[in-house]
């Protein structure tokens, strides 16, 4: 039930963020893209505050629950080193990720967003299945 | 009132919030993830919760962008109006979703998780930026075989 609120509760919260960054400065809360130009030093001091706000987040977690969120890495480093290649070059050629076409981009109806979401969750699923089956 | 500064500032207020909201929905946290992600086995359905949350008040948002003329703080809005489904968005998301699934870490929480200091979500950033890099890399080297630097820089500064 926990699991439940916290996520509902983080959710509604990842909402604001995205709603605050759209009225108040115009711009799509994607993670992706704003990673990508502050990596070409477009539009660097707000990228940079926005990644900088964003690592902060776990800190502010840390203040309020006295403990850190939780994470588990299981895989392997290869498997590390092929994910994070795949997620940066995936991210940038279908121009979002998780946040700019799914928190953002379904809130806008864009179709763009709705194809690209079906596209990463189905290949995400199929993935976890595929290595469900090789063990 | 100073635009540039008010701008910065609910910026580095959106990360924050982004990243408070993460650590609080469990995104951080790539065995979830990846439990969300295996329907066909131990299904565990919560983070559902989060993406169903969070396009709720981003409509919100997005209903209120429609009732104002421009931001708060800028002249303009700079969101993308582009509506064509072509192969780049495709192919690109489905290679992001695979490798989401591989470990379980998409941009956001593997950035905010860099503040926990742990390797493994150190190397998969590292591998992550080297990824964003080698993409704008190829892009921008093929328009410049057509010719074509302008379309290119159009695209690289409007994605999501």
């Amino acid at each position: 039930m926990n699991e439940y609120g916290n996520a509902l509760a983080g959710g509604l919260l990842i909402g604001l963020s995205a709603a605050i960054l759209m009225v108040a400065t115009g711009r799509v809360a994607g993670i992706s893209g704003i990673a990508g130009r502050l990596l070409q030093g477009v539009q660097a001091s707000t990228g940079a505050l926005f990644v900088l706000g964003l690592m902060a987040g776990p800190l502010l977690f840390r203040l309020v629950f006295g403990a850190w969120p939780g994470v588990t890495v299981t895989s392997s480093w290869p498997l590390l080193v092929a994910g994070g290649l795949l997620v940066g070059f995936g991210s940038r050629m279908g121009s979002g990720c998780t946040s700019g076409h799914g928190v953002v981009g379904l809130a806008r109806l864009s179709r763009r967003s709705i194809a690209a979401v079906a596209t990463f969750m189905a290949a995400a699923i199929v993935t976890v299945f595929v290595m469900g089956l090789l063990g | 009132m100073n635009g540039a500064f008010f701008r910065l500032a609910a910026t580095l207020v959106s990360g924050l919030v982004f990243g408070f909201g993460l650590s609080l929905s469990g995104m951080l946290d790539p065995a979830r993830v990846r439990a969300f992600l295996d329907i066909a086995g131990n299904w565990n359905p919560s983070l559902a919760f989060v993406l169903g949350g969070a396009v709720s008040v981003s409509a919100l948002g997005v209903l209120l962008t429609r009732r104002l003329k421009r931001p708060l703080f800028d002249e303009s809005f700079h969101l993308p109006d582009n509506q064509v489904i072509d192969r780049r968005l495709i192919v690109g998301s489905a290679i992001f979703g695979i490798g989401w699934g591989l470990v379980g870490l998409c941009p956001g929480p593997a950035l905010a998780s860099l503040s926990l200091g742990l390797p493994a979500t150190m190397l998969f950033v590292a591998a992550m930026v080297a990824g964003m890099l080698i993409h704008d890399r190829l892009v921008a080297r093929r328009s410049s075989r057509m010719g074509g630097g302008a379309g290119a820089e159009t695209r690289l500064s409007q994605p999501h």
